[in-house]
């Protein structure tokens, strides 16, 4: 939202306007809590909090104080818990602001609806028996309608700002925050519960700590993963610049292969696979001197001979690796030649690994398509004709028809795949925000 | 995992003998659970058990928690909603508003036999040391139970209403945990014999992260039974169930980021730059040098993997090192091939102190971090034992203590000193 149309900001403002009026009829007396503008303040400040460490440490939204201020409170009591954390909430780019008025906005819609279902079905009274299982009907429907809202507000402001089709993005954040929200809206009813029970307010607080310890260790995985895939990269950068070959070769072995892998119809564990032997078919060469790997000018036999051992190298440097699997076969074969003169064992035809076979003509394709300090790159179409040309003695004629269908439908795109392509961003960003709904 | 966790848990695999193989205090604590589950047993049976259904929910409830326990070497609670299902029956006072009147004896039985239940698909595949987990579970229960439930039953705790009985179960959870910490540091010091006071404190660190979801989980749980009855735990138990998921995958990313790291650290053996299974034989020494001086677990997760990686910087070198005796160079050079591995490291993004590790280990020492320390003395007694044959591992020793005064630290040499005369890594196996 760098800059944000005029419509949408004309839109933002209504639903803020709707949001006050939803707030409006405040305070009211509630009969069966005690003292409810103390419970505002409690909970508002909880949420507050809860928003403010999980920015800071996690990354996740504290739903569960929200959706428990809705099956306590009335409609806009429960709404007004969101405002001080979400006018509180850093923003992450420029318009701050308007983000945080959207936030609060939002929120308050979704919870006031929330709290209007929930209430409408009897799940407050519910809540204080507690009337089990009953109170689970009107909970799941809450939950329900604060998705509902959330993704048609989110939906609406995308569609306006970046033209994103309505429909289909609706039911993207729906799909996606249903699960997560439908947990938090279990924590939260069991808050509710235990805050209407003899015990108070101090065991509904109990139930945070182990959410909070939740979203900790599921921060922890992804900052893992990140730096998991963050050491794969710099390993094959590392060969890339040890070889001499242009940034990014091994990234697009990788994309390559994958492109083959799926038209292939390989299933999506072994497309992985196969994007990551693409990635690290050259990793061998870590092993092989620098001055061979470099040298200008015709080798001797004596340094074919060592810089034709990276595939055991690469097979060796790989063992201890468990998740690769059939990708050490991959690395271990991808100079077989398909009439049997390839190395290092020499494998003919069917012998060679498929995924070894897929990688061999990915190799090439990139090899020939990208510019090398001794010629420059030649054209997708040229390359495909030079596969063709050797499809049966040293490529799999399968392999090489994929990679021309696959091409042919999407294209090849090279400068994108480089950097990006190592990570696929748009789902990773959904899964580790752990955020339902997709903020503006 | 199989690798890398060997390497790190290798000195557990051959602890010093006493009493017949078996430590004293492995059979004190194994003895009591024993005793505890005996007494527990004849007095249930004589008895006869109270509201069968509670005990069912609950004991279903942990041996589910048993069955979906993970195999990992580096976590601590393995079963966290067994822990806190069992944890929760011991300090049930009351269901759906009417007091229960199940006693210490019951409980016991009750999670002893939920626990055996659900660790048999575990004892059949072979794995684990599940005993004990299991007399560890046991105790910690009995205590719990103990604290609790004869007092409540005799109505001690009538004037505690309200808030105040939610504080009362969590005070008691505390103190639970707390001794189940101390008797988890005293269990792994007298397998391993690694020093007592960083295990306990490890221990206590733990205790505020899984621990005390266990714990607050426990209390809510017994809580939220006794207001709104079994239901409770159905509903509390998916979010629990979760946590341990999210768990499950965190060891799952840690395991192959270290097999990464491992593979990383064989390049260089491959390469021919330094001989094989020299990373894997300095990180192995490293840790247990570092245990004994009292690291915590993320400064021994940082020297693991600066030990892994501590000679990448020869892959930079356009002709090796002889040996890849880095420790016999000039000190320019060493530290040359050190800054070369530091900024090799720092481009693979793992934690920026393992990259300053690997630089300052050819620093002199007084202006060295303790792991780069470490790294420098084990790595230099590596190459120097190597190759010396019989008696070589105190000829190096020797030297090194020789020549403390301008490279080695005085006090990791003497760590070293006492891990080697430990015995636990006289002879270090290849790879």
């Amino acid at each position: 939202m760098e800059a944000v149309p005029a419509r949408a900001r004309v839109y933002v403002a209504g639903v803020t306007v709707c949001a006050c009026a939803l707030l409006l009829p405040l305070p009211l007396p509630v009969p069966s809590v005690r003292s409810p503008g103390w419970a505002v303040a409690l909970l508002a400040a909880l949420y507050a909090a809860g928003e403010q460490l999980a920015r800071r440490r996690l990354a996740g939204t504290f739903y569960p104080v929200l959706l428990a201020g809705a099956f306590l409170l009335p409609p806009p009591a429960a709404a007004l818990v969101a405002v001080p954390g979400a006018l509180l909430s850093h923003g992450v780019r420029r318009s701050v602001q308007l983000r945080r008025v959207w936030r609060a906005a939002q929120l308050v819609v979704a919870v006031w609806a929330a709290a209007r279902v929930h209430g409408a079905l009897g799940g407050r009274d519910a809540v204080v028996t507690p009337d089990f299982p009953y109170v689970l009907g009107p909970a799941g429907a809450a939950v329900l309608v604060f998705c509902l809202v959330l993704a048609v507000l989110d939906a609406g402001v995308l569609a306006l700002a970046d033209h994103a089709p309505v429909a289909r993005t609706c039911r993207g954040v729906f799909g996606r925050s249903l699960a997560p929200v439908a947990v938090h809206g279990l924590a939260g009813l069991m808050m509710a519960v235990l805050w209407r029970s003899p015990y108070g307010p101090v065991a509904a607080l109990l139930v945070l700590l182990p959410m909070y310890v939740s979203w900790w260790v599921f921060a922890q995985y992804h900052r893992e993963r990140a730096a998991h895939r963050a050491t794969i990269r710099a390993l094959v950068q590392a060969v890339d610049i040890k070889d001499g070959y242009t940034r990014g070769h091994s990234e697009r072995v990788g994309r390559a292969s994958m492109m083959i892998a799926r038209e292939l119809g390989l299933d999506d564990e072994r497309v992985e696979v196969l994007r990551l032997a693409g990635i690290l078919h050259d990793v061998g060469k870590l092993g092989v001197p620098t001055r061979l790997l470099r040298k200008d000018g015709p080798l001797t036999p004596e340094e074919r001979r060592v810089i034709e051992l990276h595939p055991e190298y690469g097979h060796e440097i790989t063992r201890g690796i468990s998740f690769l699997g059939e990708a050490r076969a991959a690395i271990l074969h991808h100079h077989e030649r398909l009439d049997g003169s390839g190395y290092p064992y020499g494998l003919s035809g069917a012998q060679i690994p498929e995924c070894a076979r897929v990688v061999a003509v990915a190799d090439a394709f990139d090899a020939m398509t990208s510019t090398r300090s001794y010629r420059r790159a030649r054209p997708v179409a040229t390359a495909l004709e030079e596969l063709r040309r050797c499809a049966g003695a040293q490529f799999d004629p399968d392999m090489v028809e994929a990679l021309t269908r696959a091409l042919a439908r999407e294209g090849w795109h090279p400068a994108v795949t480089a950097e990006e392509a190592a990570v696929p961003r748009p789902r990773r960003d959904a899964a580790s925000h752990g955020r339902p709904g997709v903020r503006p | 995992m199989s690798r890398a966790g060997a390497a790190r848990s290798w000195p557990v695999a051959r602890f010093p003998a006493s009493l017949g193989g078996v430590p004293a205090l492995l059979v004190v604590v194994r003895g009591a659970a024993g005793l505890l589950v005996t007494v527990s047993v004849v007095v249930t049976l004589r008895t006869g058990p109270v509201e069968r259904s509670l005990a069912l929910a609950f004991g279903a409830l942990v041996a589910v928690g048993e069955l979906t326990r993970w195999r990992g070497p580096q976590l601590r609670e393995a079963a966290p909603l067994g822990a806190a299902g069992a944890l929760a029956y011991a300090l049930l006072g009351e269901a759906a508003g009417r007091p229960t009147h199940h006693g210490t004896a019951q409980v016991v039985t009750v999670v002893c036999a939920a626990s055996l239940l659900g660790s048999v698909p575990h004892i059949a595949r072979g794995q684990s040391p599940t005993l004990d987990h299991l007399a560890r579970r046991v105790l910690t229960v009995g205590f719990a139970a103990v604290c609790f439930q004869p007092l409540y039953n005799r109505g001690v705790f009538d004037s505690w209403v309200g808030p105040a009985y939610a504080l009362l179960l969590v005070a008691l959870l505390t103190l639970t945990a707390l001794c189940d910490a101390v008797l988890a540091a005293a269990l792994a010091h007298a397998r391993t014999r690694w020093p007592f006071g960083p295990l306990l404190r490890d221990e206590l660190r733990a205790l505020a992260g899984i621990g005390s979801a266990v714990c607050a989980t426990g209390a809510v749980m017994a809580l939220a039974v006794a207001a709104a009855g079994l239901w409770a735990l159905p509903v509390f138990c998916v979010p629990l169930l979760l946590t341990q998921l999210s768990f499950r995958r965190y060891a799952a990313v840690r395991a192959t980021y270290r097999q990464t790291i491992a593979s990383l650290a064989r390049a260089t053996e491959i390469a021919g730059y330094t001989p094989a299974g020299h990373a894997h034989r300095v990180a192995a020494l490293g840790l247990a040098v570092g245990r004994d001086l009292g690291l915590t677990e993320p400064e021994l997760t940082v020297l693991e993997y600066a030990a892994l990686m501590h000679d990448i910087g020869q892959l930079s070198l356009v002709d090796p090192v002889p040996a890849g005796a880095t420790a016999a160079l000039p000190p320019a050079e060493q530290r040359r091939i050190a800054l070369l591995g530091g900024a090799v490291v720092r481009q693979t993004g793992v934690n920026p102190q393992v990259a300053t590790v690997v630089e300052r280990q050819a620093d002199p020492y007084p202006e060295q971090p303790r792991a780069a320390r470490i790294v420098r003395v084990v790595n230099a007694y590596e190459e120097k034992a190597r190759d010396a044959g019989p008696g070589g591992a105190l000829a190096a020793l020797e030297e090194l203590r020789l020549g403390a005064a301008g490279d080695y630290a005085p006090e990791v040499v003497e760590a070293l000193a006492r891990v080697l005369a430990r015995g636990s890594l006289t002879a270090p196996a290849a790879g």
